[in-house]
């Protein structure tokens, strides 16, 4: 009926809601059911094939477990070596590209990036082949295994980088030029202080999954056991639902808190100046 | 003093690349290898080609990798993106809650969406194989379209829509020729991220595939070790995405050089 008449024939706000559904449904049953879930297997309890209560039990259980908090803990300190080591490897060099001419700072970044695209349990074991040539009696240690992580999160780190130093306006290093700065001081003036957002931003894209990730421990460590092995096991191994979400949730919590104190790191960055 | 710097910088960005490529070009080399060690070069064969080319487990992964990151790409750009354009017109309570909750896959460990999605099968007793791997694909997929397209989305003029509403436009030609011509380039950058993001997906595919396998986890659950068939199947993926990137980079080219004329 409303087709008929064509000034009727607008976009309404109706129309553009319904278009939004199918979205709005993949948001609800795909990503909030499942978090509901998480919460409440880590925090009930079956009591009898009926009733489930509300417990802390889960949580209590992992608090008394030493081999979890050290798990925990192995997995973090790994993650920040990988992390600084990313870091300080990458800002190097996204520094040096954006000192080359504009052809070469493409070709660069594809470079960079190109390797991300082969699978990343095939680039992990490629790692595994060299050091079995190189040296086998490093596979295992945290040596291989912080070498790999490296290798597998570099990009996360040049990239970001690379994008906030190649969008500061030369005008500011001939400003600093002019003032009588030498390179250094215009680096350390200039450069680093407006380049902080993206080592920001580097640093979560690489803490986070390297906190997290299954293979690498698997291929690089001998099986070593890291946080994201343990909830694999819980889950596809002995099948403990309530155990595993619990351990998910407390993993969610300390990245969230890890992202959020980096991200105060640069507020206070941007309040000082 | 200056060429100095110049040879230290280049040699420095050298090594950051050779190692980047040293475990590519050792996989690509034993690919090549007679013998079965991927340590030891005894000749070369091709050999691990035949066997790869045969070996129907291989095949099948590779074939389900490729179908699942091709539907989940098609399916989360086409919702993604119609959800942006909703949401550019949406109350702005409404718009900061579904944007919230869009950011929830984004901000979480891979393991804990992973082990959402495990939930939400195993509770509902929805037995575990391709469709879930693919409804798992869409649902990590689509709030990447969402934070791609939406920005473009929201930039636009939205009285360029009215003056087509006004010009006779149906609400779907006014979509079609009006709004989608001007975000193509960020519906096209969100689908490259979630076609890249599903074909090399691990941790989410191993947790919602159940029986069924994808190339990751196929090599994960690998019992006897790899074979150089895996280093055979990298190689020629290699090749491919060698061949993408570098057509990329010649197009770019292209387009500076078209547009500094």
């Amino acid at each position: 009926m409303k087709k008929a008449i064509p000034l009727k024939n607008k976009l309404s706000l109706r129309d553009l809601n319904l278009m939004g559904s199918p979205y709005y449904v993949v948001l609800f049953f795909l990503i909030l059911i499942p978090l509901i879930l998480i919460l409440f297997y880590a925090f009930s309890e079956r009591v009898n094939d009926l009733f489930i209560s509300f417990s802390f039990n889960y949580f209590r259980q992992f608090l008394n477990e030493p081999a979890f908090i050290k798990t925990m803990l192995d997995s973090i300190k790994l993650a920040i070596y990988t992390t600084l080591v990313t870091l300080f490897i990458g800002y190097p060099t996204a520094y040096l590209i954006t000192k080359s001419n504009k052809k070469t700072q493409t070709l660069l970044i594809l470079m960079i990036t190109a390797p991300m695209w082969v699978n990343m349990l095939l680039r992990t074991l490629a790692w595994k082949q060299i050091f079995e040539m190189l040296n086998a009696s490093l596979l295992g240690t945290d040596i291989a295994i912080i070498t790999g992580m490296v290798y597998v999160f570099l990009p996360f780190m040049v990239l970001p980088i690379y994008t906030v130093l190649s969008k500061i306006d030369p005008k500011l290093y001939e400003a600093a030029d002019d003032l009588g700065a030498n390179k250094f001081q215009t680096f350390l003036k200039v450069t680093l202080p407006l380049s902080i957002t993206g080592v920001l931003s580097g640093i979560t894209m690489v803490l986070l999954p390297a906190a997290t990730t299954l293979v690498i421990p698997k291929y690089l460590g001998k099986n070593r056991y890291l946080i994201g092995n343990l909830i694999e096991d819980r889950f596809l191994t002995a099948g403990n639902w309530g155990y595993g979400s619990a351990i998910a949730i407390i993993l969610s919590l300390v990245i969230m808190a890890m992202v959020i104190f980096t991200k105060k790191l640069d507020r206070n960055k941007g309040a000082k100046e | 003093m200056k060429s100095l710097k110049n040879w230290i910088s280049k040699s420095y960005i050298g090594i950051i690349l050779a190692f980047c490529y040293a475990p590519i070009f050792s996989l690509i080399i034993f690919s090549f290898n007679e013998n079965k060690s991927l340590t030891n070069w005894g000749g070369f064969s091709l050999k691990w080609y035949e066997k790869l080319f045969d070996s129907t487990d291989i095949m099948t992964a590779v074939i389900m990798t490729i179908v699942i990151a091709v539907l989940a790409t098609l399916i989360s750009v086409f919702i993604g993106t119609l959800a942006a354009i909703s949401l550019s017109k949406s109350k702005k309570v409404f718009k900061d809650v579904m944007l919230g909750v869009n950011n929830v896959p984004i901000v979480n460990p891979e393991i804990v969406t992973a082990v959402g999605l495990l939930l939400l099968f195993v509770s509902f007793q929805i037995d575990r194989g391709y469709t879930t791997m693919l409804l798992a694909h869409v649902a990590f997929c689509t709030p990447y379209v969402v934070i791609t397209v939406y920005p473009k989305v929201k930039s636009l003029d939205p009285n360029l829509a009215e003056a087509a509403n006004d010009l006779g436009a149906t609400p779907v030609q006014a979509l079609w020729l009006v709004v989608f011509p001007q975000i193509k380039v960020a519906i096209f950058a969100a689908a490259a991220i979630a076609f890249t993001m599903s074909f090399d997906d691990f941790v989410i595919s191993y947790f919602t595939a159940g029986s069924a396998t994808n190339i990751s986890i196929y090599l994960y659950t690998l019992r006897r070790g790899v074979e150089p068939t895996i280093n055979a199947l990298s190689t020629i993926i290699i090749v491919i995405i060698g061949v993408v990137v570098t057509y990329r980079y010649l197009k770019s080219n292209q387009n500076n050089e078209q547009e500094i004329e």
